[in-house]
C-alpha cells in the first residue's frame, strides 16, 4: 500500500512509458494494417479477400490450425500425465525437449524435416512407394505447424498437475475408481482451464505459423499456401491493398481468440474462486 | 495362538526402503477388532509408511500383513475394504458433499436409490445436513474433516485409517474435533488406526497406542501404560514434557544410583517451592535459582538451574508468585532412569520411599 501511495509520480512515468511502447510497437502497427487494407475502399478489400487464391489460403490455414490442435491436445494431455505422475529416468530429458521448440528457431525446424523426409532421406524410397508426400505438400506444413507449437498444451497443464498433487486421485484409486475414471471425474475438471487456455495459446501460434512453414510448403498457390505465405507473396509482388486485406483478416482472428482468451482466463478465476 | 487368532489385524515383519533409506525395520504388531490405535512417533519415524502399506498404497518388501486372517500383501488397495483419510483430506474439489461421499459407491457400482440411502445416512452421521451442495472449499475445517470420514465410511470399509487426522485444523477447533472422532468410531463400531505426532491427540483419542521411532516400534500399550511406564529410553524421553538429565546421581533423593545413568524428569514430578515455604520432603529437596518463568494462561512454567542443569516445573496461578533469579527449593518426586539401550526404570525420591516404609 505504500508503495503505491509514496510514488504517485513513478506509477504514472511507468504506465506513460508503457502506453507510448505499445502504442509505437503495437496499435500504430495494427491500425496501419487496417488502413491500408481498406483504403482503396470496401469493395477492394473484397475482391482481394475473396479471390480464390485467398479463400484456399484461409481454408488451408484453418484446416492445418484443427489438425494441429487436434494432436497436440492428445499430445500435450499425455506429455504433462507422464512427467507429473511419474518417477522414471529420462525424464528431465524429456521435459527440456518438449520446450526445445520454443528456443529453435523455425527456420531450422523446416529443415530438420526436409532433410528427414525429402529426396536424400534414408525414408524418401520407402514414403514415395507408399505413395506419402510430406516435402511440399499439407502433411509437411501439418509437421512443422505441430512441431512448433507442441509446448503450449503440456507447458499449460505441467504447473496446474503439478500443484494439484496425487492425493485426490490416490483416494479415488482407492475407492476403486479405474484410471480412466479417475481422469475424467477428479484430473480433467483440475486442468480444464489450463488446458484450454493451451488450445487458444496454440491455435494462435498455429495460425500465425510463417518460418517452419515456408521451408516446408513450396509455395504452391491454392494448394500449400497458408495465410501468413500469401500475405508474404502478395507483398513481395507489390500488392500491398490485397496483402494487408489478408492481413486484415489474420488479425481479426488473432483478436477473436485474444477474446476467447481474456474470456476463459475469467470463467477459470471464478470457478477456482 | 489364541491370542494371535484374535487379532484382526497383523503385520508380520514389515520391512520397507525407499531407495537408501529404510523406513520400516521389522515391523510386528496386532490389533484387536474394534479398537482405536494411534501410531504415535516423530515426523519420519515411519507411522505414515505403516498406515499406507496396510491401505495399500504402498508395498511392503518383506513380511506378511494380514486382515482379518487373510493375507493382503498382493490384494490391491481398492480391494482391502479400507477407509482412507487423507492428512489434507484429499477431497474432490470439483464435487459437491454430495458426491464426495457418492463416489465410492458409483465407482463400484451401487444402484441409485442405494447410493442416495447410503451418503443421507452419512450426512445424518456426521451432521452435515443442509450442506450436501456445497463445495469443498465452501466449507469450515472441520466440516472438511467430517465429509472426509463420511466419504472415508461410505462403502462400508471393514478398516479406517486416518493419516494425521487433525493436522489441517486450528488449535481451537482440534480439541472439539477430537471427541467428535472418538465418539463417532465408537458408534460405528469400526476398527481404526491413526498417525499422530502429537501424543496429548494419541493419549486423549485412542485405546491403544503404538510408538514408532526410526522405522521400529518401540512400544505398544495402552495411554496409560505408555505415559505411566516407558519401556525404552526413546519413549521416556518422547512422552511428557521431560527435561533430559545425566548426573542423576548427583541430586539429592537419588545419589544411591550408577553415576552412569541417564534419566529424564517430567515437570509434573517437579514441584518448586518459595525458600520461606515450609515443604513435606524438606530432606532431599534442591537448591536453585529461577533462571526463566513463562506466562502459559493457566500456569506458571519455572525454568530452575540446579547442578547446572536446567530443570522445567510449573506452579499455579494462585500460588505466591517466583520471580526470575529467586532462590527456590525444588523437590523431584520420581525420575525415569535408563542407561544407554537399556531399559526404564522408575526411581522414586529416596525420602518418599523411606516415609513410605516407616507407614508400613
Amino acid at each position: 500500500m505504500n508503495i503505491r501511495k509514496d510514488s504517485g509520480s513513478l506509477k504514472w512515468i511507468l504506465i506513460g512509458i508503457c502506453a507510448v511502447f505499445l502504442t509505437v510497437m503495437l496499435i500504430l502497427p495494427l491500425v496501419y494494417v487496417l488502413i491500408t487494407a481498406f483504403e482503396k475502399g470496401i469493395h477492394v478489400f473484397g475482391t482481394a479477400v475473396s479471390d480464390e487464391y485467398a479463400v484456399k489460403a484461409i481454408f488451408l490455414t484453418l484446416k492445418v490450425t484443427v489438425i494441429t490442435l487436434i494432436f497436440n491436445t492428445i499430445f500435450g494431455i499425455f506429455a504433462a500425465w507422464c512427467i507429473t505422475r511419474f518417477q522414471f529416468r529420462g525424464k528431465k530429458v524429456i521435459s527440456t525437449l518438449i520446450d526445445l521448440p520454443l528456443t529453435v528457431s523455425p527456420i531450422i525446424a523446416g529443415l530438420i524435416y526436409v532433410l528427414t523426409f525429402g529426396r536424400q532421406s534414408a525414408l524418401y524410397p520407402f514414403l514415395k512407394s507408399v505413395g506419402i508426400n510430406i516435402i511440399f505438400a499439407v502433411p509437411g506444413i501439418v509437421l512443422a505447424t505441430i512441431f512448433v507449437t507442441f509446448p503450449f498444451v503440456s507447458r499449460e497443464i505441467i504447473p496446474v498437475l503439478t500443484a494439484q498433487g496425487t492425493d485426490e486421485e490416490e483416494a479415488a484409486a482407492l475407492m476403486g475408481a479405474g484410471g480412466f475414471t479417475i481422469f475424467r471425474e477428479i484430473t480433467f475438471p483440475h486442468i480444464k482451464w489450463a488446458l484450454l487456455y493451451g488450445i487458444v495459446l496454440c491455435s494462435a501460434r498455429a495460425m500465425g505459423e510463417f518460418g517452419a512453414v515456408s521451408v516446408l510448403s513450396g509455395h504452391l498457390r491454392g494448394k500449400t499456401n497458408t495465410m501468413p505465405l500469401y500475405i508474404e507473396l502478395l507483398y513481395q509482388g507489390y500488392d500491398f491493398t490485397g496483402a494487408f486485406a489478408v492481413s486484415a483478416i489474420l488479425v481479426l482472428m488473432a483478436v477473436v481468440i485474444l477474446i476467447l482468451r481474456s474470456k476463459l482466463e475469467k470463467k477459470g478465476k471464478k470457478e477456482v474462486d | 495362538m489364541v491370542q494371535q487368532n484374535k487379532n484382526y489385524i497383523e503385520l508380520k515383519n514389515i520391512n520397507k526402503s525407499f531407495e537408501k533409506f529404510q523406513a520400516s525395520k521389522d515391523i510386528n504388531f496386532g490389533i484387536e477388532k474394534g479398537r482405536l490405535v494411534a501410531l504415535l512417533g516423530p515426523s519420519g519415524s515411519g507411522k505414515t509408511t505403516i498406515l499406507r502399506m496396510i491401505a495399500g498404497l504402498e508395498n511392503a518388501d518383506s513380511g506378511e500383513i494380514v486382515i482379518d486372517g487373510k493375507v493382503v500383501n498382493d490384494i490391491p488397495a481398492s480391494q482391502r475394504r479400507v477407509g482412507f483419510v487423507f492428512q489434507n483430506y484429499a477431497l474432490f474439489r470439483y464435487k459437491t458433499v454430495y458426491d464426495n461421499i457418492a463416489f465410492g459407491l458409483k465407482v463400484n457400482h451401487w444402484n441409485k436409490a442405494d447410493i442416495k440411502k447410503r451418503v443421507s445416512e452419512l450426512i445424518n452421521l456426521v451432521n452435515l445436513n443442509g450442506l450436501e451442495k456445497r463445495y469443498p472449499n465452501q466449507l469450515s475445517g472441520g466440516q472438511r474433516q467430517r465429509v472426509a470420514f463420511a466419504r472415508a465410511l461410505a462403502p462400508n470399509p471393514e478398516l479406517l485409517l486416518l493419516d494425521e487426522p487433525f493436522a489441517a485444523i486450528d488449535a481451537k477447533v482440534r480439541q472439539e474435533l477430537r471427541s467428535w472422532l472418538r465418539e463417532m468410531i465408537n458408534k460405528v463400531g469400526i476398527t481404526s488406526i491413526f498417525v499422530t505426532h502429537d501424543q496429548d491427540e494419541a493419549i486423549e483419542v485412542a485405546d491403544e497406542i503404538i510408538i514408532t521411532n526410526k522405522g521400529r516400534v518401540e512400544q505398544i500399550g495402552s495411554p496409560r501404560e505408555i505415559y505411566n511406564t516407558p519401556r525404552t529410553a526413546f519413549v521416556a524421553e518422547f512422552m511428557g514434557h521431560p527435561t533430559k538429565i545425566n548426573n542423576i546421581s548427583s541430586f539429592w533423593g537419588f545419589t544411591g544410583l550408577d553415576a552412569s545413568y541417564h534419566a529424564v524428569i517430567r515437570p509434573e514430578n517437579v514441584s518448586i517451592s518459595k525458600k520461606t515455604d515450609k515443604i513435606r520432603y524438606e530432606v532431599t529437596a534442591e537448591e536453585g535459582v529461577v533462571e526463566r518463568v513463562l506466562f502459559r494462561g493457566k500456569e506458571l512454567e519455572i525454568w530452575v538451574r540446579i547442578h547446572g542443569i536446567l530443570l522445567q516445573g510449573t506452579r499455579r496461578a494462585e500460588e505466591e508468585p517466583i520471580r526470575e533469579g529467586e532462590q527456590v527449593k525444588v523437590f523431584i518426586y520420581r525420575a525415569y532412569v535408563y542407561k544407554e539401550d537399556g531399559e526404564v526404570q522408575i526411581v522414586v525420591n529416596q525420602t518418599i520411599r523411606a516415609e513410605e516404609s516407616v507407614i508400613i
